[in-house]
């Protein structure tokens, strides 16, 4: 699936495309399939989100998996901090990053 | 310490002013990001993986503990607790929000702080010896050198639009702990025939095509010090590249035209400006150097009770020779075993605040190795500092040893990384410590980038590991023989590269062909200098 | 060689002198340093400001093109002209935004024709924006430095 994330010009918080707005988890990503260009274009001109980009991702039985890394760890939070990450009571979710 | 007077602290007003008015134009849409960026970004803020991320400037790494009390406070109320360290002398915090940024960049002005030009095409903030002021092998103390350039290069107009970053450092002695001739301009502070004048290397620095820079002048005059590093300077905006970022260095410049033809432009463009009176009066230079007069020492013991077997070890690895026989500097270490390289909490930044103010004369300094500095610590205060350091997990005894590794933020916390630095940082330096060969392995500089920007100056480690990306699969490759210091030199790459689990072993299988070659008292440079690569390429693939 | 390459002075959003605007096109270095009459030049970024040194008498206009506000030759190329004695208008024109116009200014130039016009009260908020400065341009103004050791205004 493609989905889009980007950070909220406000907070800078990373955020994912939902289909009709932008959430902090990764889970409620929307599959935007050929439509990501235009989405991001009014979305950005809009400010509701900040330097958004396209994405490969893969629906799991655990949820939306980005395949790049770098994406995980943005969907997380820092591997080497699990106490910030978005879910600290869930260690499993470090070993998703890799 | 310098001082702000009422100019220096309408120029950083102004900055937080002009800063809110921009950050308000891009709220409210009137800057796009393409417009904003290059404005947040001179003033510190970038947009990383996370959040915004704030960089602070330590000018020369100097502060006093109200001025890392702040810092502390802004951890705990902007952030989240932490702050990072950096080798560039200056301090990350990784989790703003841009509605914060100028109310921050005011509370910063309040302490004679700022973030002005930690990022972006400009000078940036000006590096310099960690123990400026204290070192006994000093010929003066470089930080109002560098105090003077940090006031011209601070909203320079003709040099805020540069080709790429620009980094300047000066030190005073010719042991070299800031790595300055890896630096964009190195200024070595030198006397000749009973004059003090600078020496000038122009065009050194890390990233993909690492250079050590060759010096230009032996000697320029204190009076037209400036004006010589505006002619350097104008001849790189001029004729930098910039049709490639990655060209866009003035090593590639000097590269590129070769030394002497660089020089010679730079001389013929100093020689116009020595009638254009941009230096400033020389009375400024005389005004500078007070602030950073020695302070009122006292006589006092000249050595440490050593019954304390920690302690000692503590004394040994991280205190430094002062030119005060009753004080040394001590280095109050950010690398605890498992740690973070760099990190420090709220608490922790107002602990050592607050020893600053009892035991150093309230002056601290960071370190480009990412730990913090008391420099005047009174020899019979030893043992009371270390206690209470111990106590907030900031007593750890291994400066220059393979546990006191630099690590840029990699993976974990930047946008640009191809893999994690921090978790290869921890493991080591767990690994180490656990098997006791720390101490065997005496000075040993480890320093990782997780990609090839080298913020983690892999290029200059006697170990250097830098992260690459294997088709979407973390990746490490392993290089010896570098180093920052006056024996400067660049790493060369063993081989092919390992994983994450490999790249352990082979730190550990370079160390043991070390220990098994090492002769008298060579330190792991020392012995792959003299032995050369085969040796450990043979151990690693063979 | 007369292909009007200048700025017409309706676009010139700002303007620091007193005379009349010039009103000819512009030519490119190359032109002006082949051609005798020509009074109005346009620098490009990549070109050398000092190959107009020898015809800075005649010269009543100086357009300094920013092709885009991120590279930063052009100031360069104003203080080399100012610093050599011009005095003609020298106008910044091209990808010029609100916050160049106080460097621009300390550089020398002293008449802006940004591609977009600039919001009215942003532009004069950033013109005003450094009451003292650091650095000694050919501007004239006394910097910080000079001031603590006894200059006066
Ligand atoms: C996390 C955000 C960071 C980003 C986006 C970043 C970006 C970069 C880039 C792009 C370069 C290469 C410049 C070039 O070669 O032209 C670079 C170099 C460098 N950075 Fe960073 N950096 C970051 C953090 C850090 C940190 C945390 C440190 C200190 C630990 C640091 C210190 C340096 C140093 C020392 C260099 C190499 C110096 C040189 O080539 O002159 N950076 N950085
Ligand atoms: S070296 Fe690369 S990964 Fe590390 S901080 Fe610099 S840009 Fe980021």
């Amino acid at each position: 699936m493609k989905v889009l994330t980007g950070n909220d010009l406000k907070t800078g918080d990373v955020t994912w495309w939902t289909g009709t707005s932008w959430s902090r988890d990764v889970n409620d990503a929307a599959d935007v399939g050929e439509r990501g260009a235009e989405i991001l274009a009014r979305e950005e001109a809009a400010r509701r989100v900040n330097v958004p980009y396209l994405i490969e991702a893969e629906r799991t039985e655990n949820g939306v998996r980005p395949a790049h890394i770098k994406d995980r760890v943005r969907a997380v939070g820092p591997t080497v901090r699990p106490d910030l990450t978005l879910n600290p009571q869930n260690p499993e979710a470090l070993d998703w990053v890799i | 310490m310098y001082k702000y007077d009422n100019y220096d602290q309408q120029m950083v007003d102004a900055r937080v002013e002009e800063f809110r008015d921009q950050a308000r134009r891009r709220l409210e849409g009137k800057l796009t990001e393409d417009q904003f960026k290059p404005l947040r970004l001179m003033n510190g803020l970038y947009l990383q993986l996370h959040a915004y991320m704030l960089r602070v400037a330590i000018p020369y790494g100097t502060l006093n503990g109200e001025q890392m009390t702040a810092l502390a406070n802004i951890a705990d109320k902007y952030d989240r607790g932490y702050g990072h360290f950096t080798t560039r002398q200056n301090l990350q915090y990784n989790w703003i929000k841009l509605e914060d940024a100028a109310d921050i960049l005011a509370d910063l002005a309040k302490v004679e702080m700022h973030a002005i030009q930690t990022s972006g095409n400009c000078i940036r903030n000006i590096s310099s010896d960690h123990f400026a002021g204290a070192a006994q092998d000093e010929l003066v103390d470089p930080r109002p050198y560098a105090e003077l350039l940090r006031q011209w290069s601070s909203f320079h107009p003709e040099f805020t639009y540069l080709p790429r970053k620009f980094k300047i450092c000066v030190i005073a002695s010719e042991k070299d702990r800031a790595a300055m001739r890896l630096h964009d301009i190195g200024i070595q502070i030198v006397q000749q025939d009973g004059e003090i004048g600078a020496r000038f290397f122009v065009g050194g620095g890390m990233g993909r095509t690492p250079m050590i820079a060759p010096m230009i002048r032996d000697f320029v005059p204190l009076d037209q010090l400036i004006t010589y590093a505006e002619a350097c300077l104008r001849v790189y905006n001029r004729y930098g590249r910039r049709d490639n970022k990655y060209k866009a260095r003035i090593k590639i410049l000097v590269h590129e035209l070769g030394k002497d033809e660089y020089t010679r432009q730079v001389e013929e463009e100093f020689a116009h400006m020595l009638d254009q009176g941009v230096e400033p009066p020389r009375e400024e230079l005389e005004r500078l150097k007070p602030f950073f007069a020695d302070p009122t020492f006292e006589d006092g013991a000249k050595t440490v009770d050593r019954s304390d077997p920690d302690f000692a070890l503590w004394v040994d690895r991280n205190t430094h020779r002062h030119k005060n026989d009753a004080y040394v500097s001590a280095v109050i270490s950010l690398k605890p075993v498992a740690g973070i390289p760099g990190d420090a909490t709220g608490d922790q930044m107002r602990v050592m605040a607050n020893l600053a103010q009892q035991y150093s004369f309230d002056e601290l300094r960071i370190m480009h190795t990412q730990n913090v500095v008391l420099p005047h610590v009174k020899i019979a205060d030893l043992h009371a500092l270390w206690t209470q350091l111990d106590a907030a997990d900031l007593g750890a005894p291994n400066m220059d040893t393979i546990e006191d590794m630099i690590a840029c933020p990699g993976l974990d916390y930047c946008a640009l990384a191809n893999a994690r630095s921090i978790p290869l940082a921890q493991r080591i330096s767990e690994k180490f410590d656990a098997s006791g060969k720390t101490e065997k392995l005496g000075e040993l500089k480890l320093k990782i980038s997780g990609c090839i920007n080298a913020c983690g100056h892999h290029h200059a480690g006697h170990i250097g590991i830098l992260g690459v990306d294997k088709k979407g699969v973390e990746n490490y490759q392993l290089s010896l023989g570098g180093s920052e210091a006056e024996d400067v030199s660049l790493a060369k790459i063993t081989g092919p590269g390992f994983t994450e689990d490999g790249v352990i072993e082979a730190v550990e299988t370079v160390t043991d062909v070390y220990l098994a070659q090492k002769q008298g008292e060579e330190r792991f440079l020392d012995t792959y200098r003299r032995i050369g690569m085969a040796p450990f390429k043979e151990a690693l693939y063979d | 060689m007369t292909e009007n390459l200048g700025t017409s002075p309706d676009e010139v959003q700002f303007r620091f002198r007193d005379d009349e605007t010039v009103d000819h096109g512009t030519v490119t270095v190359d032109a002006c340093c082949d051609q005798t009459n020509a009074t109005a030049v346009r620098i490009e970024p990549g070109d050398d400001a000092r190959e107009l040194l020898p015809f800075l008498d005649r010269l009543a206009l100086v357009e300094v093109n920013f092709p885009s506000f991120a590279d930063g030759r052009g100031y360069s190329a104003a203080r080399i002209l100012r610093e050599a004695g011009y005095t003609g208008e020298l106008r910044a024109v091209g990808d010029v935004l609100i916050d160049q116009l106080s460097h621009m200014r300390r550089c020398g130039f002293d008449a802006f024709a940004p591609d977009v016009r600039l919001d009215e009260k942003d532009a004069q908020r950033a013109f005003a924006t450094w009451d003292n400065v650091y650095q000694a341009t050919t501007d004239g103004r006394k910097t910080i430095q000079e001031r603590r050791h006894g200059a006066d205004q």
